[in-house]
């Protein structure tokens, strides 16, 4: 597959202008994610009040598939319940893997399905999903996440 | 550097390319272009050839029986060893071991050597440029015997600081492990001088050659090292096949790094007498097809003649390096006087894995990454580059190519 179409607008821009960058200094929850092969590695940090996502940062040195979907990521999940959060994790990680069509079946995803076409570029679906990896870890309690 | 002894005749690219099948494949429709070769090179058509006779006619296993396939491919088997020793000069083909690869002769010299002759306290220098294949087997030995690893750093340019290398040595030196040229920057480092340092120190030295042995002559008496580690696979041979060369005296007085069969004079269950070298260190059946190959190779490359090969690449270097350095926003990663043909670099506010992928859409074959050489992207303080390697088999449009592809890239993410 062609895989630049992948780098939509939407991507190269959050891409320049990642939103939530930075580390929360009043976070309760933190995670670190790395990814071997490209050296993609970002820290997840975020506030949660009671089962809600008050806030969310991330910063790091990634790609532009990485930090755009970190970027997305802070901004879908923001404001979001713990349980909704997590059925986004999964959600995201289904559509990148082929598992859920977006098109066809219902999602929580909004925009996040400018990232669908990762599924066909195998060497770059790590780099989407290393966010959620992360995010995921962070709310488990769990330090790091790797995608190896 | 001069671009070309004028004794040499350039070669003809056009034609050697078709003799390389995998050359005329278009990628998303485009003519690929690769420029990754530093990772494993592409097999001409009379390799190829060589590889499919030895499976259709002359395959079974060596040193064994003896039947005619047999000896056909033990006879092939040793021909090749032969050759290899022709090709980097050793004093008798018996110093010529094969492995599986560079990474597998390092390993067995760390293992076979250093497990018999490191202790507590004995200091194995390494250098900053070194591939993680020529670091961990060393730190695997040294954290066994309490040994320890000192560095050969590097200058701005990516070269060995030959004068700190100096400095390094102290009674406790007892091996020196170096790279002959950087996978990740294509330094050429001083190895024929280096050498000469340890030596007057009494340290034996190993060479990884895995970026050299393709692009320059090797000769490993004039270079006086007591151990030449290469690959196949970079050498327009098959993988799975390398070569580790190494003194006799000192191959003689190892332990072996892998125990088996073809590797024995004789076995009870008290004692084992070990085979005399090569087979000592050549346990189990070999990749006897691969080594085979691997002889086709090197007589494909001297045909061309290295020295020519390595003309037109410094030649292709040149000529690349001179439009990157008219292309904003790309930061060169290593300009060292002496280079291979390697390019590594960064394009400014694009993350070297886009890069990457993006020039796939052009067809262009590239590496991005940390080139299994962390220490060398910590030194220059970048998480990854992109590297572009240029063999034999590459053209200046190639180059104009690549070129094209990274100013489309600057213009998607401008």
């Amino acid at each position: 597959m062609d895989s630049r179409a992948l780098y939509q607008e939407m991507i190269l821009e959050h891409n320049k202008k990642p939103r939530n960058w930075g580390v929360l200094a009043d976070a309760t929850h933190k995670a670190e994610g790395l990814n071997p092969l490209c050296g993609d590695h970002i820290h997840v940090s975020l506030k949660l009040n009671g089962e809600q996502v008050e806030a969310v940062g991330f910063e790091g040195e990634a790609c532009a598939i990485c930090k755009a979907s970190a970027s997305m990521m802070t901004v879908a999940v923001k404001g979001k319940s713990l349980a909704d959060a997590e059925q986004m994790v999964q959600e995201f990680r289904d559509m990148t893997t082929g598992k859920l069509d977006t098109a066809a079946a219902p999602h929580h995803l909004g925009r996040l399905t400018v990232f669908a076409g990762v599924r066909d570029l195998p060497t770059r679906v790590k780099c989407a999903i290393l966010p959620w990896h992360t995010l995921h870890a962070a709310f488990a309690g769990s330090d790091t996440a790797s995608t190896e | 550097m001069t671009a070309r002894d004028s004794l040499l005749a350039p070669l003809d690219v056009t034609a050697l390319r078709r003799d390389f099948p995998i050359l005329a494949l278009k990628v998303n429709s485009k003519p690929l272009v690769f420029l990754d070769n530093a990772a494993s090179s592409q097999m001409p058509q009379p390799v190829i050839d060589r590889w499919n006779l030895y499976r259709k006619a002359q395959h079974a296993n060596i040193h064994r029986a003896v039947h005619y396939l047999s000896e056909t491919a033990t006879a092939e088997y040793e021909k090749a060893r032969h050759k290899v020793q022709a090709f980097i000069n050793a004093a008798e083909p018996r110093e010529c071991i094969f492995t599986s690869g560079t990474t597998d002769g390092i390993n067995l010299v760390a293992q076979g050597y250093g497990r018999k002759f490191f202790g507590a306290g004995d200091e194995i220098i390494l250098t900053t440029l070194e591939h993680h294949s020529n670091i961990v087997p060393w730190q695997m030995v040294a954290e066994e015997k309490g040994a320890k690893i000192r560095v050969v750093p590097v200058n701005d340019r990516g070269e060995l600081l030959v004068d700190e290398y100096r400095k390094l040595f102290s009674k406790n030196t007892r091996f020196v492990a170096l790279t002959h040229v950087s996978n990740a920057l294509g330094t050429i480092t001083p190895v024929r001088e280096m050498i000469a340092i340890a030596h007057e120190h009494g340290v034996p030295v190993l060479v990884d050659g895995a970026q050299a042995a393709p692009h320059l002559k090797v000769d490993v008496q004039a270079l006086d090292c007591d151990f030449y580690a290469f690959s196949g696979h970079k050498l327009c041979g098959p993988t799975g096949i390398g070569v580790l060369y190494g003194k006799a005296a000192l191959l003689e007085k190892m332990q072996p790094f892998k125990g088996g069969g073809d590797m024995i004079l004789s076995v009870t269950f008290e004692k084992t007498t070990y085979a005399p070298i090569p087979a000592k260190f050549e346990a189990g059946t070999p990749p006897i097809g691969e080594a085979i190959t691997l002889g086709a190779a090197i007589d494909y490359l001297t045909g061309i003649g290295i020295e020519r090969i390595a003309a037109h690449e410094t030649d292709l270097l040149d000529y690349a390096t001179d439009r990157f350095n008219r292309l904003p926003g790309v930061r060169l990663i290593g300009t060292a006087e002496k280079k291979a043909a390697v390019l590594s670099f960064t394009l400014e506010g694009v993350h070297p894995h886009d890069v990457g992928s993006l020039l796939n859409d052009d067809g262009v074959a590239i590496r991005t990454g940390h080139h299994c050489a962390q220490p060398v992207m910590q030194r220059f303080r970048v998480p990854a580059t992109c590297r572009a390697s240029f063999a034999f088999y590459n053209t200046t449009a190639e180059v104009d190519a690549l070129v094209d592809s990274l100013v489309r890239v600057q213009k998607l993410f401008a």
